[in-house]
């Protein structure tokens, strides 16, 4: 089955495959740098699997998605973070993941439950990205993972981004992308988003001194 | 009756030329950090000394420390001769599939682990735990990288497995580009390579499989010795083989199997290289590294896993 699809399409299935792997790494990876930087790798990795989508099927605007989310993912977004993150003084902290085993195995399962819950939609498609479906829907959930399990501000926000990135591609996988105008809408919340998290890394260590958000729990007012 | 004897002669070079593999190794190793390497057959010479030296036993030893070498030499030798080295479709590939392989392993493992704990010096006990920690992570990424290979070719001989990637021809499957990955990883930890242990090393903290092997000397030495080199064989093999199998001999005509020659030693070579050029670059990491070394092992034998049934069914 495979062996008879073009050489490219081949590559589009082995990139969904290791934009998969990016995700769980970035699940069990410790240092803060070392995790901007593979989401960095993923953002390249979607894009580049979208130029090949966009080669594959005739969509010419997808190479405008490609080169946007360079630009933003790969490019802006990683010197944002670094910056924020030399400014703030933690780039040798590393944010540990508690029992990082257990998480994999839940992001494992969740793969699986993805794939259930994307086969009746892959039914209805017969484009070759439908399979990819299943994929980006688990790098989606893989971010919604993350955004629980880390208890650092800067790690949740790189899990919040990268759900969108699994957005983003569950967009060109399944209907070719979204239109131009919903995209760029996107594209720009998340850039604004991307601010407005660095001027809250600020003022989050500012109140509670640390960027650990458990210590949030603490405000609550209680009764002495 | 010639196929039978094709058989025996490849695991017969299977057997010799492995000292020549774990030579090959240390001599790039040695050039590469600029010292002066020794001759390629200079495992052999130390086996043959081995050999020639006389057994010492210790006064507690039992009988199991004795047994221990033949039978981990033994199954190990089994394991060379399931994998196909220079021919497919030879009757010895039919003796065990991929897990069994698995399974000789873990036995000669097992035995090891129970020699180094039986004469009871401290280091024999803490070679034996580590070692067994280690395989028993290494254990279930390995085989989820089997399982990928299984699904993939729709059975469990090395020697089908191996027919159906040549036949595929030039395929981009991500399912077995992460089972190679896994399979680096952990013929890495399964082989006591840098970074997770020294072969060089005899410093007693951070020595796993030297440790176990600490009161063996003479022809038991030797052949543990032997064994480590096979076993280092067969994973180069096995890698070189199921993740690049062109060049294998798939009929057993002189020329096929001159090709297969040349072809298994250009990808041992490459393969030594690679290694001995990860050995320097890397340090050893800690021992309590090495469980997330290879969790990230059997992510990625998981992934290649769901890969194969996400991606390329249908």
């Amino acid at each position: 089955m495979l062996a008879f699809l073009p050489l490219y399409q081949q590559a589009i299935l082995s990139l969904a495959a290791m934009i998969l792997f990016t995700s769980f790494v970035l699940l069990a990876q410790n240092g803060v740098l070392a995790i901007i930087h593979v989401f960095a790798w993923q953002g390249l990795l979607v894009a580049v699997t979208t130029a090949f989508v966009a080669f594959d099927s005739g969509a010419g605007h997808l190479y405008f998605s490609a080169l946007m989310t360079i630009t933003l993912k790969v490019i802006f977004i990683p010197w944002l973070l670094h910056r924020l993150v030399r400014r703030l003084g933690i780039d040798r902290e590393t944010h540990s993941v508690e029992r990082p085993a257990r998480v994999l195995m839940s992001a494992a399962a969740l793969v699986v439950f993805c794939y259930y819950v994307a086969q009746p939609i892959q039914q209805y498609s017969a484009a070759l990205t439908r399979n990819t479906i299943a994929i980006s829907m688990s790098v989606v959930m893989l971010g919604m993972l993350m955004l629980i399990t880390r208890r650092k501000a800067v790690s949740q926000v790189i899990g919040f981004m990268s759900l969108e990135n699994g957005l983003f591609f569950a967009a060109v996988s399944a209907t070719h992308g979204m239109p131009m105008f919903v995209e760029l809408g996107i594209a720009f919340d998340v850039l604004v988003a991307a601010v407005i998290f660095g001027v809250f890394f600020f003022h989050i260590r500012d109140s509670i001194d640390s960027l650990d958000v458990g210590q949030l729990n603490r405000l609550a007012e209680r009764d002495e | 009756m010639k196929i039978w004897a094709l058989a025996l002669l490849q695991s017969t070079a299977f057997v010799l030329l492995a000292p020549l593999f774990a030579g090959w190794v240390k001599w790039v190793k040695c050039r590469l950090q600029n010292r002066r390497p020794p001759p390629l057959a200079q495992p052999y010479r130390d086996l043959w000394k081995l050999f020639g030296k006389e057994a010492l036993l210790s006064h507690n030893a039992s009988i199991l420390f004795r047994i221990v070498p033949y039978i981990v030499a033994g199954a190990t030798l089994l394991a060379a001769a399931v994998v196909p080295l220079l021919a497919v479709n030879l009757p010895t590939a039919a003796i065990a599939d991929v897990i069994v392989l698995t399974g000789f392993f873990a036995l000669a493992r097992f035995f090891l682990a129970l020699a180094g704990m039986d004469v009871g010096t401290a280091f024999g006990g803490m070679g034996s735990s580590r070692e067994m920690t280690i395989s028993a992570l290494a254990e279930p990424a390995m085989l989820l990288a089997v399982f990928t290979l299984a699904m993939v070719a729709a059975s469990t001989n090395l020697s089908t497995v191996i027919e159906q990637v040549l036949s595929d021809g030039l395929v981009l499957r991500p399912s077995l580009l992460f089972a190679l990955l896994a399979m680096c990883l952990v013929a890495v930890a399964e082989t006591g390579r840098i970074p997770v242990d020294n072969p060089a090393t005899h410093l007693e903290l951070t020595m796993i499989h030297e440790a176990m092997i600490l009161e063996y000397s003479g022809r038991h030495l030797a052949l543990i010795e032997w064994a480590a080199q096979l076993k280092l064989m067969i994973y180069g093999v096995l890698i070189a083989n199921i993740f690049f199998p062109w060049g294998i001999a798939t009929t057993p005509t002189p020329v096929a199997l001159l090709v297969a020659v040349a072809a298994i030693t250009a990808k041992l070579s490459i393969l030594g290289v690679l290694l001995a050029t990860g050995e320097s670059v890397l340090a050893k990491m800690r021992l309590f590294r090495v469980p997330a070394f290879l969790l990230l092992a059997l992510t990625l034998g998981f992934v290649g896993l769901l890969s194969h049934i996400i991606l390329e069914i249908r």
